[in-house]
């Protein structure tokens, strides 16, 4: 078989990979410091936080990604001269703002979900001690609740990286050249699609592969000293 | 309450849903066939079963959907055209985009079913699989009588996931112009040139589809319990 096509192609599609890795990156980090609050919020026993929380999650893990990458890209549009009023118009022009845009407050959802599960798994016993030594509040959760609920979500926050990794191929529909973007652009013009969409393939299984082992090497770490019960299994379905 | 005007395009939207709902059918039904064989290729004796489970499932959970339907629905008629031209025929073929989505979502869900049944299998308490062996029951009656019945209870919460995030996939297929609903709100938002109208109204069509079927599995799971004890 001819592998000249994908042997030229090869700089361009990393150079593809380069961008997915960083929609990747930066959707995962501001989707987490979002998550935080907002799981917070959903275990409230106050209805004005409890119940937007909960709205937010359902919506954005209730319909497809795609749709909310369109409603954010093409649905602004909509909005124009409102967007123009608020001075912000000229970030939805841009189809990589919507996508980070629209990943991170994806990825924020999951991950409110699986921070909520962690929370809650957090045991009593250890609440207790410290509110009986006067911790309450924000100090309890930055002290004792937060830190200990990372480690449990590690392993489904894992999962959730990975998914957001593979869901950012959708950013090459809106125009962007991801990795995705970069292997559809070579195939309409050469015309040679299982060639290049194999070696795109290829590339994401290296990079999602090369993820899993080192967050396994971190979660292997961080709980190295007492082994923690993780919060969902691996591999369980939670894509979009 | 802000009610959405659809500007009479409110049936495409419909039919849209229509065309989703059976895509998901077709390929959910698809992808509990595939997982049914992943789970017996991974709990197989034989080694080379094992390893094809495997392979299988580490490489549709390590690329995108988008790749996978791309790869199907535009790489495989090309290679069977590159094939026959190498064998010296000249062949055309065009794969349906119904057929194709359903193809994929199928093998794509097949293998995060794959991981569900091998867990309700393993699931089922080993003195049981030993009871039936004292039994003298061999492998083919054990799996019918004893596995396949009680694996169903363990497998339903992980299948209804699996439900759940195959029919918003299906979204994608729309990329392959077959006009479901996601497919159906673009045209009618590019006909009216109302983007947040139209997609705003296909996402509460997909969550309506989510609520539904959060309903529905809890019903079939209670249904699974009957009885049962719930320990």
């Amino acid at each position: 078989m001819d592998l000249a096509i994908v042997w030229e192609s090869l700089p361009r599609l990393l150079e593809g990979a380069v961008l997915t890795l960083e929609i990747t990156f930066v959707s995962l980090l501001a989707g987490l410091c979002l998550a935080v609050p907002v799981a917070i919020a959903r275990l409230s026993h106050r209805r004005i936080l409890w119940m937007p929380a909960y709205g937010y999650m359902l919506y954005f893990r209730g319909t497809p990604l795609l749709v909310q990458l369109f409603l954010v890209y093409y649905g602004s549009g909509q909005f124009q001269p409102l967007l123009d009023q608020a001075g912000v118009w000229f970030l939805f022009r841009e189809a990589y703002f919507c996508a980070v845009l629209t990943l991170t407050l994806n990825t924020a959802a999951y991950t409110a979900e699986i921070l909520r599960g962690a929370i809650i798994a957090v045991p009593r016993g250890e609440i207790e001690a410290a509110r009986s030594v006067g911790m309450s509040g924000l100090l309890l959760y930055r002290r004792i609740i937060l830190p200990k609920a990372f480690r449990l979500a590690l392993p489904a926050y894992t999962n959730e990286a990975v998914f957001l990794l593979q869901a950012t191929s959708l950013v090459s529909i809106i125009t962007l050249l991801d990795l995705t973007g970069v292997a559809r652009i070579i195939v309409a013009r050469s015309f040679e699609p299982y060639k290049l969409y194999i070696a795109a393939g290829l590339i994401y299984l290296v990079i999602t592969y090369t993820f899993v082992l080192v967050s396994r090497r971190l979660e292997l770490r961080l709980s190295g000293h007492r082994r923690e019960q993780p919060v969902g299994g691996v591999g369980s379905a939670s894509g979009r | 309450m802000v009610t959405l005007d659809l500007h009479g395009y409110g049936w495409m939207l419909w039919r849209g849903l229509g065309l989703t709902i059976l895509v998901g059918l077709g390929a959910m039904a698809l992808a509990v066939t595939f997982g049914l064989l992943g789970a017996w290729g991974k709990l197989s004796r034989y080694r080379a079963a094992r390893g094809l489970a495997g392979t299988y499932t580490t490489v549709i959970r390590g690329v995108p959907e988008l790749i996978l339907i791309l790869l199907v629905y535009y790489g495989v008629p090309t290679l069977i055209q590159d094939l026959a031209a190498r064998a010296g025929h000249d062949l055309r073929v065009d794969l349906n985009p119904f057929v194709a989505g359903i193809a994929t979502i199928g093998l794509i869900y097949g293998a995060f079913a794959t991981e569900v049944f091998r867990g309700a299998f393993q699931a089922v308490p080993r003195d049981q699989v030993e009871a039936a062996r004292a039994f003298g029951m061999g492998r083919a009656l054990m799996l019918r009588r004893i596995l396949l019945p009680q694996m169903w209870r363990f497998a339903l919460p992980g299948l209804g996931n699996v439900w759940m995030v195959l029919i918003k996939a299906t979204a994608l297929i729309s990329v392959i112009q077959l006009e479901e609903l996601m497919r159906s709100a673009d045209i009618a938002a590019r006909a009216t040139r109302l983007p947040f109208t139209f997609f705003f109204a296909a996402s509460l069509f997909y969550l309506g589809i989510t609520i539904v079927s959060m309903v529905i599995q809890g019903r079939i799971e209670s249904w699974s319990y009957r009885g049962a004890q719930r320990g």
